[in-house]
Order: C-alpha cells, then sequence, then structure tokens
C-alpha cells in the first residue's frame, strides 16, 4: 500500500506529498504535529512501484480527490517524472521538487490562498530555510 | 565512453540511476535505450531534466545503440546504459557482443508478476527470457543501488533471498 493515511482525513486535501520510502509520511506527520493540518496532504511513496504504477496513483489521488499541487523530493526522482507527465494532461497541476518541511509549512498556512500562489510561496519558503551554520572557532 | 554498467529500470532515468550510480561510479553518459523515447521529444526534455550538470544523456533506438556502441566503447567519460524493460535489453545483447554484463535495478509491480526482491517482479515470462540470455552469454544480476549485494539470476529465481 503507498497511499499513506493522513491523521486528520476529514480535513480537504489540496496537495500530494510524494517520494522515496517514508518520506512523505515523515513530512506529513511532522505537518500534522506542528499544526494539526495533516490532512491538507495526501502522502505517498514510491515504494515498489514503477513509473507507469506511480504516474496512475498520481492521476487517480488527483482525479479523485481534486488536488493541485505534487510536492515532490528529487528534481530528478521518479515521483517528479510521473508528476511532470501527469502535468501534460493536467497543466493546471503544480508542481514543487525539493521538498522540505518548512516549505509544507508554509502551503498550509495559505488555505485562503489560489493553490498556485500557495504552492508559489511555500517553494519560496522551503528555499529560503535551507541554511548552513558553521559552529563557534574553536582556538 | 566505458560502459559501466547496462541496466534494466522501468523508472529509467530517476534518483537511484543519476544519485546512487552515477555519483560514485563518476558517470558522465547515460545512453538510454528506448524505442519510443528515441522519438519522443517531450519525454526526452523530461529525462534530460532529471540529469544534472556534468552528466549527459543519449537517447537511442536499439537499432541505434548497436550500430553506435563499438563507436561509443573505450573513448570518452564512464557510460551507464539504461533501458527500460527486459526485452529491450534481450535485443542489445543479441546485436551487440558488448553487452555481456546486465544489472537489474528495478522492475516494478505489475499484473501477472511475481515478486522477487523488494524492487523486481517478474512474469514467467520475463524469468525465460532472462534465464535464456545468461544461457547465450550474459551474466545478471540484481542489485538496486552500488552499496547492496548484488543477487545472481540463479540465486533471485530460486526466491530464496528476498531481503
Amino acid at each position: 500500500m503507498n497511499l499513506e493515511e493522513s491523521p486528520a482525513a476529514a480535513e480537504q486535501p489540496r496537495a500530494i506529498v510524494a517520494g522515496h520510502g517514508t518520506f512523505s509520511a515523515g513530512l506529513v506527520s511532522a505537518v500534522g504535529a506542528i499544526t494539526g493540518r495533516a490532512g491538507t496532504f495526501v502522502a505517498m511513496s514510491n515504494t515498489g512501484l514503477g513509473a507507469a504504477e506511480i504516474e496512475r496513483m498520481l492521476r487517480e489521488t488527483i482525479d479523485t480527490l481534486g488536488v493541485g499541487v505534487i510536492f515532490t523530493d528529487l528534481p530528478m526522482g521518479s515521483c517528479t517524472m510521473a508528476a511532470r507527465k501527469v502535468q501534460r494532461t493536467h497543466p493546471a497541476v503544480v508542481l514543487v521538487t525539493g521538498t522540505n518541511l518548512a516549505t509544507l509549512l508554509e502551503f498550509v498556512m495559505h488555505v485562503d490562498l489560489p493553490l498556485a500562489e500557495a504552492a508559489e510561496r511555500a517553494a519560496a519558503k522551503g528555499r529560503e530555510t535551507l541554511k548552513l551554520h558553521e559552529g563557534p572557532r574553536v582556538g | 565512453m566505458s560502459v559501466e554498467v547496462c541496466r534494466i529500470d522501468d523508472r529509467l532515468i530517476h534518483g537511484q540511476v543519476v544519485v546512487g550510480w552515477g555519483q560514485p561510479l563518476g558517470i558522465g553518459l547515460i545512453v538510454l535505450v528506448d524505442d519510443s523515447v528515441a522519438h519522443s521529444e517531450w519525454e526526452q526534455d523530461l529525462y534530460r531534466m532529471g540529469v544534472p550538470p556534468g552528466m549527459d544523456v543519449a537517447f537511442v533506438s536499439v537499432h541505434e545503440a548497436i550500430e553506435r556502441l563499438p563507436r561509443w566503447t573505450g573513448e570518452g567519460p564512464r557510460g551507464l546504459l539504461l533501458t527500460g524493460d527486459i526485452d529491450t535489453m534481450r535485443r542489445l545483447t543479441e546485436g551487440s557482443p558488448l553487452v555481456r554484463t546486465v544489472n537489474l535495478g528495478g522492475i516494478h509491480h505489475s499484473p501477472g508478476r511475481t515478486q522477487r526482491l523488494r524492487y523486481i517482479f517478474l512474469t514467467p515470462g520475463e524469468e525465460a527470457t532472462l534465464k535464456m540470455m545468461e544461457a547465450a552469454g550474459t551474466t545478471i544480476t540484481a542489485q538496486d543501488v552500488p552499496a547492496t549485494r548484488p543477487v545472481p539470476l540463479a540465486q533471485l529465481l530460486a526466491g530464496c533471498d528476498l531481503t
């Protein structure tokens, strides 16, 4: 089973989070722990799935739930490739790659915005929070 | 190009190929052999997007690959030859003596397939094809990423290793 259950299932999902292993379930769980809004996302894993299966699962989720944004992990990963193929027939769907927790937290804070705009802000926040902090110099 | 790996992976260009194999082996060229992708500009654009700077990708049909492999061999960057299915690799092994070692990297679940490894599912017909390829002199092992142990075909088909 690759469609992970979202704890707050009553909430209307607005986006899919798709990635390797338990990447998506972990991020969505973290969103739930911080905001209580895990139900904003449907978590998907590519484990055990070929390219066609990943694409089919994305299409089904989009068509069934009407979500308009796909967040993926690697820009060159199989979920990203499948999402790009889905965009050929669903051009309104927005894809965000390189997703991190800050990306998703920003997205859930903008339920009032159109999906594309919320996704754009989320991507910007994700980029902004990726920083390197060196420790204090010793000696 | 020196062909370092000939891989069957139904996800084609993705993280395991580009990062998992590409980085440790210093792969500079991926040769994606697929008759459909070789004639689809938008799919080529899509897969090109997945290739990082410093790595090139060539899209060729089976016929073109067989023709160009002798010219590629021995010069230029280290290469990874990639097909999305077993039958395409079978045609390559039959058409070129340069493809003699095959890596089963990812053949995932679909109706009619039985699980052999976490990342390998095969139909009886695909198993027969792999046995035939090996009988004809091709060495076949399953290995999703370099850090894992390669599983020989005989062991894979015997079903004694599902780790």
